[in-house]
């Protein structure tokens, strides 16, 4: 904009440049670990390798089991599938329960959206032998569907607010007016209300895609061949009774953060791209 | 996008299929282990050498991640899905037996004389064996001959080697270890002729002797001879750089010395004071057979090829102590020497006690010994609290009580609801409403439906067992006895660490302090960047998500080491700024800083998303009138951004005090709880009542409900601000 100060630019892109040392700083040591061949945690406060080296990587990527199955390959693939259809489950059933509470009345309202709160409160503790049990009565242990239903169980709720409560900034008079004209609600739904609220959607995604990528507990618990591991599985089988191999678990931390960080980017320009014409609002 | 929902769903259906078909050979031997390394690639050499000799009854094999085996098996045996044999280390076998997961072994005589006395000991509870001794651990003393070319046989002798090399501020040290664990110290608290358990098999944390061993190593700390606390990374870094010219540790720390470092390894030295050998724990990691298993005779015979032939492999490329007395080798091979040495040290050590009241010891011995060791106690006074709070944590199960008062009270109280339901929906016209809202309520059905299956249902099981009281594999009805004891603070005083009520506090604290730091700092950062001039504005929002992307159990981790007393990075910083060097976990405040300085770190990239999310929502032309118009930025923050950040913002605001309430991860990874429990949350205490002492589960369930309804009164007051906002 015009008229913004030499100095606010020079002073807010500092405190930027400042924060983002702050905030990669303990990152650069699960660089560092990740690129020394040694398995020891690294203590120094210095940052940065004194040596690269690829070992860890390639052991991590190397990794067979004993009938010669390419394991990493088999965990990228796992871990993607669950955490894309967590994803998409997610996010398709939060938007809709979302745009019934958000556009509806209806006895059960209030009652459902502090339900959908309450859930969150349930500490894993008392989740985790239960749900043992009820995936092994419906046979889906050990089954890449029987993940992505826990999983976008755990997303929805939260899923389910944040959308409602962007769906309750976007005005009912588009809606109406639409509605008047003819349109039957579901294409009012997907092809005005939705739209609008693509940041939302970009956050509830992200949110989900998180929640399942990054699991471990209960995927360790459920699953049963290596092969069908997901990577959050692999990456703590480095971490053993007495010791942990550093090198090839910070290795791994980093592969596991590559595709967030990929779709965050990709992503990314729908969460800031802001509204298309105006007009649209107020 | 809903053709990759059809794929993923098809792909699913697939592979369930494929695994179910795979699930249908005849007599495959499933094993598990948590095996890494060389020992992995032994145990996978001899499985295949097994399995073309005998193709009718090949092994298959799982590797588990240790974090997670020990619940994998007590969830998977029970229900069908475990293994037919798998490796462990001996300890939990007392608890094991009794609910009856394991199959008893009888071996022969001629097979029992082919085995070290001791590890077959290990194995026998209850006067009966439970598995197969497959290799011995222990803890022994590696040293550098470079700076100490003959170990020491006596303490007396290494204390002289101490004092001659240690320079607390070079940062060099004769003898390094993990002194504030309780596993360590036994060594010397046996070499001091101390014990767990007195003849009646009741802990006795604080007899004399137990005493005398923790003076013994107070004042090597108190002399400035051991490193401050040390913990495995600080050890290993030491040796590697030879600042440490002894090391008690076990063999997988052989693992993490550097390459071209010379080192061999001893047995422990005798107590002076006692002239008894100083003791380490052993462990023997065995092979046992599951008592669900449908293949017993075939899976029997697998445990004896490993447990018997194979030891060979194991001692040789495994580097395993092995609990065979003579491994076959072929012609030429020879017997690991690190494996050699480590067996010079097992007639001098105990084995773990497999007593189910053990798993209880570990929590409250380690808090008093790293309280002694910080100087906040004397090493008596340290072990009389870790008694009575051994008492506690191993009392006898409150008394059962008759359930059919509490059942018939449930049945009415659920008639009761529905019957003022059904009163309300029909003088209210709640029936016709619910017609006309057909439309919500099919748009709100597979959410409700995977919800109620998938959350609601298991929680609800989950809390009753709140109402049963847990010991060794048995569940007694105790009504709400479990929900008396914590909330009258029965235990503890209300103001010790332990108690509930502490507890709450602090986690109250915890949440307002975090909820406010990530909000604050997202806020401010999404406001930051959503200037046009600011071109890097894409860089710096990829740049500030990556403590969100990575893992956060080993950014935890690194947190923690720069809270390191001695060798952490921010201790550097503030001595490099010319402060004090802070002892972070020695104090209750500063502990907690440490944790909310990790969870900020961790925390503010989610509200960063969210606020730029939330600011879509907010049209242009309404700030720009108000510049227009001459309002200062502050003013139109508050006056128009802020209320209509709102509505999106909040549920963010209030799912993540709930998560941060439930935060596990940092207080675990981080403080730990130090100081001796002041920084643990109720969710950590629930979880150490259910796993770590004595696996009391009602007690942890009935501290997961308070939880519960804790948060529930917490969200009834945001309910209140909900409403403020709907005008």
């Amino acid at each position: 904009m015009r008229g913004t100060s030499y100095l606010k630019m020079v002073l807010t892109n500092l405190v930027l440049i400042l924060l983002c040392i702050v905030t990669l700083y303990p990152v650069l040591w699960v660089l560092k670990m990740a690129l020394t061949p040694s398995q020891a945690f690294s203590l120094s406060p210095n940052p940065l390798p004194d040596q690269i080296s690829f070992q860890n990587f390639a052991d991590l990527l190397g990794a067979t089991d004993m009938q010669g199955n390419w394991l990493f390959g088999h965990q990228l693939f796992n871990s993607v599938v669950v955490s894309t259809a967590t994803t998409i489950l997610g996010v398709f059933l939060a938007t809709t329960a979302a745009y019934a509470f958000s556009r509806f009345e209806f006895p059960g309202k209030r009652v459902g959206m502090i339900a959908f709160l309450v859930t969150q409160m349930f500490p894993g503790v008392v989740m985790a032998i239960p749900l043992y049990i009820l995936l092994d009565k419906l046979s889906l242990l050990n089954s890449m569907l029987g993940l992505t239903l826990v999983y976008s169980s755990t997303a929805i709720p939260f899923c389910v607010w944040m959308m409602k409560g962007y769906f309750d900034t976007i005005p009912k008079d588009l809606e109406e007016a639409a509605f008047i004209d003819g349109a039957s609600r579901w294409k009012i739904f997907t092809q005005i209300t939705l739209p609008l609220a693509r940041p939302a959607i970009v956050v509830t995604a992200l949110f989900s895609f998180m929640t399942a990528w990054n699991e471990f507990i209960l995927a360790a618990t459920f699953l049963a061949e290596e092969t069908s591991f997901t990577l959050p599985v692999a990456l703590q089988s480095y971490v053993g009774d007495y010791s942990t191999d550093w090198g090839r678990f910070a290795a791994g931390a980093i592969l596991v953060s590559i595709p967030v960080m990929a779709l965050f980017f990709m992503l990314q320009k729908h969460l800031v791209g802001g509204l298309t014409a105006g007009g649209v609002k107020g | 996008m809903r053709r990759a929902r059809i794929y993923g769903l098809l792909i699913a259906a697939l592979i369930c299929t494929m695994l179910l078909a795979l699930d249908a050979s005849a007599a495959t031997i499933t094993l598990w282990h948590s095996y890494r390394g060389d020992e992995r690639a032994a145990l996978e050499g001899a499985i295949l050498q097994y399995n073309e000799s005998h193709p009718s009854s090949s092994m298959k094999v799982l590797a588990v991640p240790y974090e997670a085996y020990a619940n994998k098996l007590t969830s998977a045996i029970p229900r069908g899905h475990g293994p037919d044999i798998f490796i462990f280390a001996h300890e939990r076998l007392g608890d094991w037996s009794k609910a009856s997961l394991l199959e008893e072994m009888v071996p022969s005589r001629r097979d029992a004389d082919l085995f070290y006395k001791s590890s077959l000991d290990a194995l026998r509870y209850d006067g009966k064996i439970w598995g197969l001794p497959l290799a011995l651990k222990s803890t022994a003393l590696y040293y550098n001959p470079k700076l100490v070319p003959v170990p020491p046989k006596t303490t007396d002798e290494m204390l002289a080697i101490m004092r001659k090399l240690t320079d607390q501020k070079e940062g060099r040290f004769g003898l390094a270890y993990e002194a504030g664990s309780f596993y360590f110290h036994a060594a010397w608290m046996f070499g001091f002729g101390g014990a767990i358990f007195d003849e009646n098999g009741q802990p006795s944390l604080n007899s004399d002797a137990n005493v005398r061993s923790l003076e013994f190593v107070d004042r090597m700390m108190k002399d400035g001879l051991l490193p401050e606390e040390p913990n495995s990374a600080l050890i290993a870094q030491l040796f590697n750089e030879g600042r440490a010219g002894m090391v008690i540790n076990g063999p997988w720390f052989a693992g993490e010395i550097e390459k071209d470092l010379e080192y061999d390894v001893a047995p422990l030295p005798v107590v002076s004071e006692t002239g008894l050998a100083a003791s380490p724990f052993l462990t023997v990691e065995a092979i046992f057979l599951s008592a669900h298993s449908k293949h017993k005779i075939e899976a029997l015979a697998a445990m004896r090829y490993l447990a018997i032939d194979a030891a060979g492999i194991r001692a040789t490329k495994g580097r395993q102590a092995v609990a065979l007395k003579s491994p076959q080798l072929q012609p030429g091979q020879q017997i690991d020497s690190l494996a050699a040495s480590f067996l010079k040290q097992a007639p001098a050590t105990t084995p773990m006690p497999n007593n189910p009241l053990m798993r209880a010891v570990w929590e409250p011995a380690a808090q008093s010994l790293r309280k002694v060791l910080r100087g906040a106690a004397e090493p008596r006074e340290g072990l009389n609290k870790a008694q009575t709070q051994l008492r506690v944590m191993t009392r006898p199960a409150p008394d059962a009580k008759d359930p059919t008062i509490y059942i018939v009270l449930l049945v009415l109280v659920i008639l009761g609801v529905l019957a003022y339901w059904l009163y309300w929906m029909y003088t209210n016209e709640g029936w016709r409403d619910m017609r006309k809202a057909g439309a919500a309520y099919t748009y709100l059905a597979p959410a409700a439906l995977s919800m109620v299956l998938l959350l609601f249902v298991p929680f609800i099981v989950g809390t009753a067992v709140s109402f049963f009281a847990h010991r060794q594999g048995e569940f007694t009805f105790v009504g709400l006895s479990n929900f008396v004891n914590i909330l009258s603070s029965a235990d503890y005083p209300a103001s010790d660490p332990l108690s509930f009520y502490f507890t709450l506090g602090v986690t109250i604290l915890w949440t307002a302090v975090n909820v406010l730091l990530h909000v604050s700092i997202g806020m401010a950062l999404a406001l930051m960047l959503r200037h046009k001039w600011l071109k890097l504005r894409g860089i710096y929002r990829m740049l500030l998500i990556v403590p969100w992307a990575v893992p956060n159990y080993i950014t935890a981790l690194i947190w923690k080491g720069m809270f390191h007393k001695q060798f952490g990075a921010i201790n550097g910083f503030l001595v490099w700024m010319g402060f004090e060097p802070v002892s972070w976990f020695s104090h209750f405040w500063t502990s907690f800083a440490a944790n909310v300085a990790t969870n900020t770190w961790l925390g503010f990239p989610f509200m960063m998303v969210v606020t730029l999310g939330a600011l879509q929502a907010i049209p242009p032309e309404l700030e720009e009138a108000a510049e227009m118009d001459g309002a200062g930025p502050v003013r139109r923050f508050f006056s128009i951004t802020l209320p209509l950040l709102k509505p999106a913002l909040l549920p963010a605001v209030i799912l993540g005090s709930v998560w941060t309430f439930n935060m596990f991860n940092i207080i675990y990874l981080v403080s730990g709880g130090e100081p001796e429990g002041a920084t643990e949350i109720l969710v950590t205490e629930a979880y150490r009542w259910a796993f770590t002492r004595q696996e009391q589960y009602g007690y942890a369930a009935a501290y997961a409900t308070l939880i519960f309804l804790a948060l529930i009164f917490y969200s009834n007051t945001t309910r209140f601000l909900m409403r403020e906002k709907k005008g």
